[in-house]
């Protein structure tokens, strides 16, 4: 049995690629390796600044002498009513999450609608008082809208796009390119049920799950863990689509370290587990909404867990791995068997297979 | 070349001549053609592959399985 | 799971790995012909903790990476039929044909829905009477009964708006066919557990018999894998040549009657070409004359085709277990799953695919 990781191949001398597709697929959308090809060479490319290159989900950026945490997202779920939660929860917690993974309090949320004609304006009801429970739950104010219609055949009922802004209070840096080699990971709870739950009513692959969305404001979770532990949090960030894959491998990226993950250590329910296993999808791939990846201090990270665990959102929190010099970027993860073999990137959309 | 995992089946019913059943998968539940496995009932355990139960488990066959493989070189334990 | 998690336990993974070790004497080349077990064993890492005499090949069991181009592209053709509902495992949306594959197709319009029951692509017909719907039946012995199934449900039901674009392949001919090969370093087959489960391990005795091979039949779990690689181990190092059923929980000798005639009812074998590696007699399944209403290569004959493989892949040799996926100079450069030069980069059970994904590290080559 090896004690060390693989070391990677040497992907300096591939010659990049032309772009392979010259319309826009879902993969680029699917938060995988064509959505990180995408931003990388264009919109990296044609926006260029300091905040946006480092690549966190919220940028925090200095205005009159206080610090922001600024961040945007669209919702595109599709059903837009799913087990747990709703399209409508979803903008909201999904934008707050993002802010709070600054260390600030989220404060104000911006939101902008996308309304397929023919949608029942009950839904859009719905849809709306779910937000505004959400948002109260967060704490966060719903200060200003745009609403816009399309077509019928022209959207999918119904898009919701959502900007956050909160305040940092702290002085330290939080950020997907903070690793530190040394540093425990951290997983706050068992992963890939809000995308079981999702695909559980998607056309053409119904099956009953026992589990329903993830899909929470992390906010209480993370703000006594930051007032606490500050400068032992390096990095945290809520692993959404692409799973908790997508960002072990954007820390590992983004800090030029290697990330090494014990397999057994992965919280995940027997249901998630066998639903993937029944669908061939690797659960470490599939989309959570209520679950967060930190990079700690080893010697705080004891304490942290047990904070984490004594709140709900954070029960079946987990030390999952840890952050190794060298081997930059790449994730790998040991097997029940002792084996080492990489995670990489997901690549796009992951397709339920029968072989 | 082919996933299939073992389920239990929960219930049995037809659907348009075919016979069908619940599957349950560690609480995962599914629709799953019960045609090529006619005499299965209830509590038994298939193995199902995109969406077809292609055979019943023979849980004495499993049983006999597990305890061959945990006789395995018993005192051969790792340190 | 039940009779699932107790087949991944560590500890007796360990003592199997010991047993092997003390089984071998000599160099053996092993080959699991499913990409399922392809996959399981890059996954685990298996590979990397057997002892180095064991060289494990990778067979051509992925009905994604041996589809042939023609199909591939005769698919793409048929998807993007206006109006036309193209329904398929998710599996076969990401294989490149000639130009592009059928996710790109759907972003140009076509209406792909990927199930993971054939039965579905039943449903989808009753849901739409108006609209062609064509099911793209792919797969071994294990599915086939399952698009059969879905042949004769239509037939009575009267659906008359399905059809199939069928490209089922057959394991048997294909282990014979790479047997004869001048060029063969296989000495033994983990044969593929789930396709026993319905075709049963009969069938495989006369092969043991005529080349004197070893056949184990092999589960996916850990477990499974390694107690079917210890039987071959043992037979090898013993001189023996018969077929042994490590799966026994879920595959008896004859298999499931039932579904086999099923599958004769709907089906005929019939010459089929594999990517990558040609025509092999009687290796594949096509509809009888009695449901070619159903046929989808009829339906929609009027169809031009240009094919032409990338000249740079060498799927064919890897899906012999000629060579390893890291013995290609493009693989991981040129070729990577986000623009694969071939099929067996594709399917996350293609051997360069699961390589790619697990492995990339430095390739264990042996000579």
């Amino acid at each position: 049995m090896s004690d060390s990781p693989p070391e990677p191949i040497d992907l300096a001398d591939c010659p990049l690629p032309i772009a392979p597709h010259d319309t826009i697929q879902m993969g680029h959308g699917a938060g995988g390796r064509m959505t990180q090809s995408l931003i990388s060479r264009l919109f990296r490319w044609a926006f260029d600044n300091e905040a946006l290159n480092k690549l966190d989900d919220m940028a925090v950026v200095p205005l009159d002498g206080s610090k922001l945490s600024v961040s945007t997202d669209s919702f595109v779920v599709d059903p837009i009513f799913f087990p747990g939660g709703d399209i409508g929860e979803l903008a909201v917690y999904g934008t707050v999450n993002d802010v709070a993974m600054a260390g600030a309090r989220p404060v104000y949320l911006t939101a902008a609608f996308i309304i397929e004609e023919g949608l029942p304006l009950t839904d859009l009801t719905r849809v709306v008082i779910s937000m505004r429970d959400a948002a109260r739950r967060c704490d966060v104010t719903i200060i200003t809208g745009d609403t816009k219609v399309v077509p019928k055949g022209k959207g999918d009922k119904l898009f919701i796009t959502t900007t956050g802004i909160g305040v940092v209070t702290h002085p330290h840096t939080i950020s997907g390119s903070n690793l530190q080699p040394g540093d425990k990971i951290i997983l706050s709870g068992s992963i890939a049920e809000h995308g079981m739950a999702v695909l559980s009513k998607r056309e053409g692959m119904r099956f009953e799950i026992p589990v329903e969305s993830d899909a929470a404001n992390l906010h209480p979770l993370v703000c006594p863990l930051v007032r606490t532990f500050g400068a032992g949090i390096h990095a945290m960030r809520d692993a959404t689509r692409g799973g908790v894959a997508a960002v072990l491998n954007e820390f590992a990226a983004g800090s030029k370290v290697g990330i090494r993950i014990q397999e057994q250590a992965i919280p995940i329910l027997p249901a998630v587990a066998s639903a993937c296993g029944m669908l061939g999808l690797d659960p470490l791939y599939v989309a959570n909404e209520g679950k967060m990846l930190l990079s700690v201090a080893a010697d705080r990270a004891d304490q942290i867990l047990t904070m984490m665990r004594a709140h709900p959102l954070g029960k079946n929190a987990a030390i999952i791995g840890d952050v190794v010099a060298g081997s930059a970027g790449l994730v790998s993860m040991q097997t029940l068997l002792g084996s080492w073999r990489i995670v990489d990137v997901p690549l796009s959309e992951q397709l339920p297979r029968i072989c | 070349m082919c996933l299939a995992i073992p389920g239990k089946v929960t219930s049995l019913y037809r659907e348009n001549g075919l016979c069908m059943g619940k599957v349950e998968f560690d609480g995962t539940i599914v629709d799953i053609c019960l045609a090529y496995v006619p005499d299965v009932s209830i509590g038994q355990y298939v193995i199902v592959h995109a969406g077809f139960a292609l055979n019943i488990v023979d849980e004495a066959e499993a049983a006999r399985t597990f305890d061959l493989l945990n006789q395995i070189n018993p005192t051969g334990e790792r340190p | 799971m039940k009779f699932l998690a107790e087949y991944r336990d560590p500890k007796v993974a360990h003592r199997l790995l010991d047993e092997i070790r003390s089984a071998v004497t000599r160099p053996w080349v092993i080959m699991e012909i499913c990409g399922g077990q392809t996959h399981a064993i890059v996954r685990n890492g298996i590979d990397e903790l057997l002892p180095t005499e064991i060289e494990l090949v990778h067979g051509p069991g992925c009905p994604v990476c041996v589809t042939s181009l023609e199909l591939i592209e005769k698919a793409q053709a048929i998807a993007s039929i206006p109006d036309l509902i193209f329904v398929s495992f998710g599996d076969m949306l990401r294989v490149p044909g000639g130009r592009k594959d059928l996710l790109t197709v759907r972003s140009e319009g076509a209406d792909i829905r990927a199930v993971y029951s054939p039965l579905e692509a039943l449903k989808i017909a009753k849901e739409h009477p108006d609209r062609q719907v064509v099911f793209f039946a792919v797969g071994f012995e294990t599915t086939a009964p399952n698009t059969a199934m879905l042949v004769a449900q239509a037939a009575r039901e009267g659906v008359g708006n399905l059809s199939l674009l069928v490209s089922h392949v057959l394991v048997p001919p294909a282990m014979t066919a790479l047997l004869d090969s001048p060029r063969n370093r296989v000495q033994a087959y983990l044969a593929a557990g789930h396709v026993c489960t319905v075709m049963g391990w009969q069938q495989y005795e006369p092969i043991a018999r005529k080349y004197s091979v070893p056949i184990i039949v092999t589960g996916f779990e850990p477990l499974d894998l390694l107690s079917g690689i210890l039987s071959a181990v043992r037979q090898l190092e013993a001189g023996d040549a018969n077929v042994e059923n490590r799966y026994a929980r879920m595959v008896s000798r004859e298999g499931n009657r039932t579904a086999q005639q099923q599958v004769g009812e709907v089906f005929e074998i019939c010459d089929r070409a594999w990517r990558g590696i040609g025509v092999i007699p009687r290796s594949g399944l096509r509809l009888r004359e009695k449901y070619q209403a159903f046929d989808a290569e009829r339906r929609f004959a009027a169809i031009d085709l240009q094919v032409a493989e990338s000249p740079d892949c060498i799927s064919g040799v890897i899906l012999q277990g000629l060579k390893k996926p890291a013995e290609c100079p493009h693989f991981g450069k040129r070729c990577t799953p986000s623009i694969p030069l071939g099929a067996t980069m594709v399917s996350s059970e293609g051997a360069c695919a699961a390589y790619y994904l697990y492995h990339r590290s430095q390739p264990r080559v042996k000579d």
